[in-house]
């Protein structure tokens, strides 16, 4: 069948970056749901949502599509009605049976639509199905939703207008360029190629591999500091996109590094820039959405803002100052964390007993005590990213020892670098999830306000990563086992099987379980393992027919001479062997009795007719089941071919 | 282009775009969308255009005259086109090239920025304009106002007058700027800025404050009542957001108290929003 190109332009007021990656994979899906199969290209500027589509055929398939009528039992009436609609006579009407009684049916032939039809009719559907994380209406309340709001509109398909309508824009086939540079007043499109053109020759560079290599390009030579979120922004801020260098007063490089590098970052989007022994440089690069600066009237403005939030982040740093951390600790009644879990006062006298309990060292306890402290400085009111970093940088700066600063420093990050840090960033989450438990304001679904499960994935990187054998409070036990099979599966990349199998070994140390994951992960390729591992899911199922839920020992005497006492006796060489040694040893030490236990099922009868041999039998291999199954529960491995 | 030109060259060309200017609102208001030309004006299907310069008082953000950037009061001029016409972007574009910016040797950017005034159970969706790095205009399509549903969307335009007077003269600090060829502003503005920052963070009579408060949020839910006069009620909408504006920069309100008195100030500028929808 014939098929031609489709193009789609949504030409859309300034949409905000962080939001065109989905919308754009949004798009292709809801495409994809109409036109099964076809190859989709998928482009984006702050002001255009295209789609290039190769090769849709003309018309869909003429398909058959089997009608059910009305019950045969409802009579011949209703069989003549129904024959009438399917324009076909009584006689051409089929019998189905159903669980429901017999039915009238017809097969009847549906001729495939036209394209330009199907397209017609989703177009709409399509544009104002993707899902946009805050929508707004334009044209008032009845009418549609959208990120902002949509200007025009091209829809071609083999090179004619695909009609339809949004909001009183109809589509056609004109495109708009940069909204400052464009030569044309409009661009008239024939097909992507003419767009992707046009949209050039008018300072629009629609493909963002080709913005991102310009905005690379014209940042050189300044040694710009990588920031691969920072360019995705900017690639997606701009339309024709370069680069400038700017310079700042090196005096302001007294000021702590990081509050420079989060004014040009997160602030301002510029890069920072490094010197050549990869320290902080007087400069910074920007990136304009026009394509050049002459005269240098934009690095000028840029020079001027910035030089202006560098003097605000001095007046803070130095009116902080005045007012040392210790003597905030206070204040901290008048910031409050939760209404019902009090201010950070009282979060504060929580955290520093936990850390006391935790075992943490008197720095420790001085860390809590500040960390919470800078949440009353104007410098962190005006940057709240830096929450913890400032009040590490004061406490330095007000001279606490580097055990206590760089507790509070880092006790905001995954896992900080100092034991000090680690306990106070433990103790911080696990009071928050507590609290938040207590309250009965857990997440539910996709709801996490109050980022418990960031906490709770905290606690557990920080357990695992920094060997803490501490135990979870009972109540927060489910929920911080659920972040650890996540950390577990995605982080350390372990099989699920495996992780299973750890944990349901018991995981009061979760430090523990990372060191027994980790053993089972480096035994489970070798040749005894995952038949071993059969051999105990099948102990496990011969215990469980048998109801075996005694923990009585077997005596060793009362074992049948040959491969039960054998395996007896290799079992508990194993079990002496393996005393004391890691896991990784003991596992393989525990292989190594493959051969044994398959000679023992083999030659044995375990349900033996003999009551007092049976029992013992079973005693036997509970107890061997139990001792074994410390490091890993081997029945949860999943074994490759077993159903 | 001196402070007193740019005002009058905005003014001139939204004049030409069919707003009517409207003078300053003569009580106290924390942001020019406060006023009822703004408040209350984008309520119902009604449309309007109107532009004026407010004077934005903001209590805590009085610096004593001592910060170049920050200022107890600031000016805005704001502007409401109800409904937003299709090229509205292209109109405020225009308006930057009527006060002398040449767009194509700057660098302007629209960047995500929703407004929320939780006071008046206001919201929409919107974007901070960058012009070379420095934010001179919130630009909203008002979707919500005194919690109700907009039924005609109008666009608000919000202008930092300073920041952009700034930007054109080339100065670091606001108090260089020309106001006139006579005039600086720190020769006209500084000492208010001194004085009221004394007055906002050591002077006010917090227990005065308090009462005052209660009066007018008294005064405002008699008005509701009575019905007659929303437009008197909110005057005194506005009297209570600039009260608590003003313990809070003399530290008198706690954590507790805050989310209360703000969902006081709130049900009462939700009571004036339907009043003023009801009235015929």
């Amino acid at each position: 069948m014939k098929a031609r190109d489709f193009l789609l332009e949504v030409g859309v007021e300034e949409i905000p970056d962080r939001m065109i990656g989905a919308a754009l994979e949004d798009s292709r899906r809801l495409f994809l749901e109409v036109f099964p199969g076809i190859e989709v290209e998928t482009h984006a500027t702050p002001r255009r949502l295209v789609l290039a589509v190769r090769q849709i055929p003309v018309k869909e398939p003429d398909r058959r599509e089997v009608v059910t009528g009305p019950p045969v039992s409802a009579g011949e009436n209703a069989a003549a009605g129904f024959a009438r609609k399917m324009g076909v006579e009584v006689g051409q009407l089929k019998r189905a049976k159903t669980p429901k009684g017999e039915y009238y049916s017809y097969k009847r032939k549906v001729k495939g639509r036209r394209t330009p039809d199907v397209l017609s009719e989703n177009l709409p559907k399509i544009i104002l199905g993707i899902a946009w994380p805050k929508a707004m209406t334009w044209a008032g309340g009845s009418g549609p939703r959208f990120i902002r709001p949509i200007r025009w509109l091209v829809a071609l398909y083999g090179g004619k207008v695909v009609p339809f309508e949004i909001a009183g824009v109809k589509s056609d086939r004109y495109s708009y360029g940069h909204r400052r540079l464009a030569a044309e007043r409009r661009i008239r499109v024939a097909d992507f190629e003419s767009l992707r053109e046009g949209l050039r020759r008018n300072f629009v560079l629609l493909d963002r591999e080709e913005r991102r290599r310009r905005i690379l390009e014209t940042a050189q030579p300044a040694r710009v500091r990588p920031n691969e979120a920072l360019l995705d922004a900017l690639i997606n801020l701009t339309e024709y996109p370069t680069a400038i260098a700017g310079r700042f007063d090196s005096e302001f490089l007294s000021l702590p590094e990081e509050v420079l590098v989060t004014v040009m970052q997160h602030h301002q989007k510029y890069f920072s820039v490094e010197d050549e022994a990869g320290r902080l440089a007087p400069q910074f690069v920007a990136v304009m959405n026009i394509d050049a600066d002459p005269d240098g009237a934009v690095r000028h403005g840029h020079e001027r803002v910035l030089r202006a939030r560098f003097n605000d982040a001095r007046f803070f740093w130095e009116t902080d100052q005045k007012r040392p951390l210790a003597a905030r600790v206070d204040d901290l009644r008048q910031v409050s964390f939760h209404a019902k879990l009090g201010s950070y006062y009282e979060k504060t006298q929580r955290n520093m007993e936990r850390v006391k309990q935790l075992g943490g060292s008197a720095a420790a306890v001085r860390a809590a005590e500040l960390a919470k402290c800078d949440l009353t400085t104007e410098l962190v009111k005006e940057f709240t990213e830096l929450e913890g970093v400032v009040g590490g940088l004061y406490a330095r700066a007000q001279g606490e020892p580097e055990a206590v600063w760089g507790a509070i420093y880092d006790h905001h990050e995954p896992v900080p670098r100092t034991v000090e840090g680690q306990i106070v960033a433990l103790a911080d989450r696990l009071d928050t999830l507590e609290g938040f438990f207590r309250l009965g304001l857990m997440p539910t679904g996709s709801k996490d306000p109050f980022a418990l499960r960031r906490a709770a994935f905290g606690v557990v990187r920080i357990l695992v990563e920094g060997r803490h054998a501490f135990a979870i409070p009972p109540e927060l036990r489910e929920f911080v086992l659920e972040r650890a099979r996540h950390y577990f599966r995605e982080v350390r990349g372990h099989r699920y099987d495996e992780v299973n199998a750890v944990l349901a070994a018991g995981w009061d140390s979760l430090t523990d379980a990372a060191d027994r994951l980790e053993a089972v992960s480096q035994v489970r390729p070798t040749d005894n393992f995952e038949p071993l591992a059969a051999s105990f899911k099948r102990i496990r199922n011969i215990l469980r027919q048998a109801n075996w839920d005694s923990d009585a020992a077997a005596q060793p005497d009362d074992l049948e001479p040959g491969p039960e006492r054998e395996l007896y006796d290799a079992a508990q060489n194993v079990s002496q062997r393996t005393r004391g040694v890691g896991y990784r040893e003991a596992l393989e030490g525990i292989a190594s009795l493959r051969p044994r236990v398959d000679l023992f099922f083999d030659k044995v009868l375990v349900m033996s007719p003999d009551e007092h041999l049976r029992r013992n039998r079973l005693a036997f291999l509970s107890q061997m089941l139990r001792e074994f199954s410390t490091i890993a529960e081997f029945s949860e491995i999943v074994i490759p071919g077993e159903s | 282009m001196n402070f007193q030109d740019l005002v009058f060259e905005l003014k001139r060309y939204w004049a030409r775009q069919g707003c009517l200017i409207q003078e300053p609102y003569d009580v106290e208001v924390g942001a020019g969308t406060m006023c009822p030309e703004t408040f209350l004006r984008v309520l119902g299907p009604q449309p309007y255009r109107v532009a004026y310069v407010q004077p934005s008082r903001r209590p805590a953000d009085g610096r004593y005259g001592d910060n170049p950037n920050r200022l107890y009061k600031h000016m805005q001029l704001q502007v409401i086109l109800k409904p937003a016409p299709d090229d509205v972007v292209e109109l405020y574009l225009k308006s930057l090239e009527a006060i002398g910016i040449d767009l194509k040797r700057h660098d302007l950017k629209l960047e995500e920025d929703n407004w929320e005034a939780p006071t008046l159970g206001a919201w929409g969706i919107g974007w901070q304009v960058m012009l070379d790095g420095l934010e001179i205009t919130q630009f909203t399509y008002f979707q919500q106002c005194g919690g109700l549903e907009l039924a005609v969307v109008p666009a608000e335009l919000t202008y930092g007058l300073e920041r952009i007077a700034a930007f054109l003269q080339d100065v670091d600090s606001v108090y260089d700027l020309r106001w006139n060829d006579q005039w600086s502003y720190r020769a006209v503005r500084f000492q208010e800025e001194l004085q009221f920052s004394r007055y906002n963070f050591e002077k006010a009579d917090v227990a005065g404050l308090r009462a005052t408060l209660d009066l007018y949020e008294a005064e405002c839910r008699r008005l509701l009542e009575d019905g007659a006069a929303p437009l008197a009620a909110y005057d005194q909408v506005l009297k209570c957001s600039h009260l608590f504006n003003l313990l809070d920069s003399r530290g008198a309100i706690s954590v507790t108290e805050r989310a209360a008195v703000i969902a006081r100030v709130r049900a009462l500028a939700v009571g004036v929003a339907q009043a003023w929808v009801k009235q015929p």
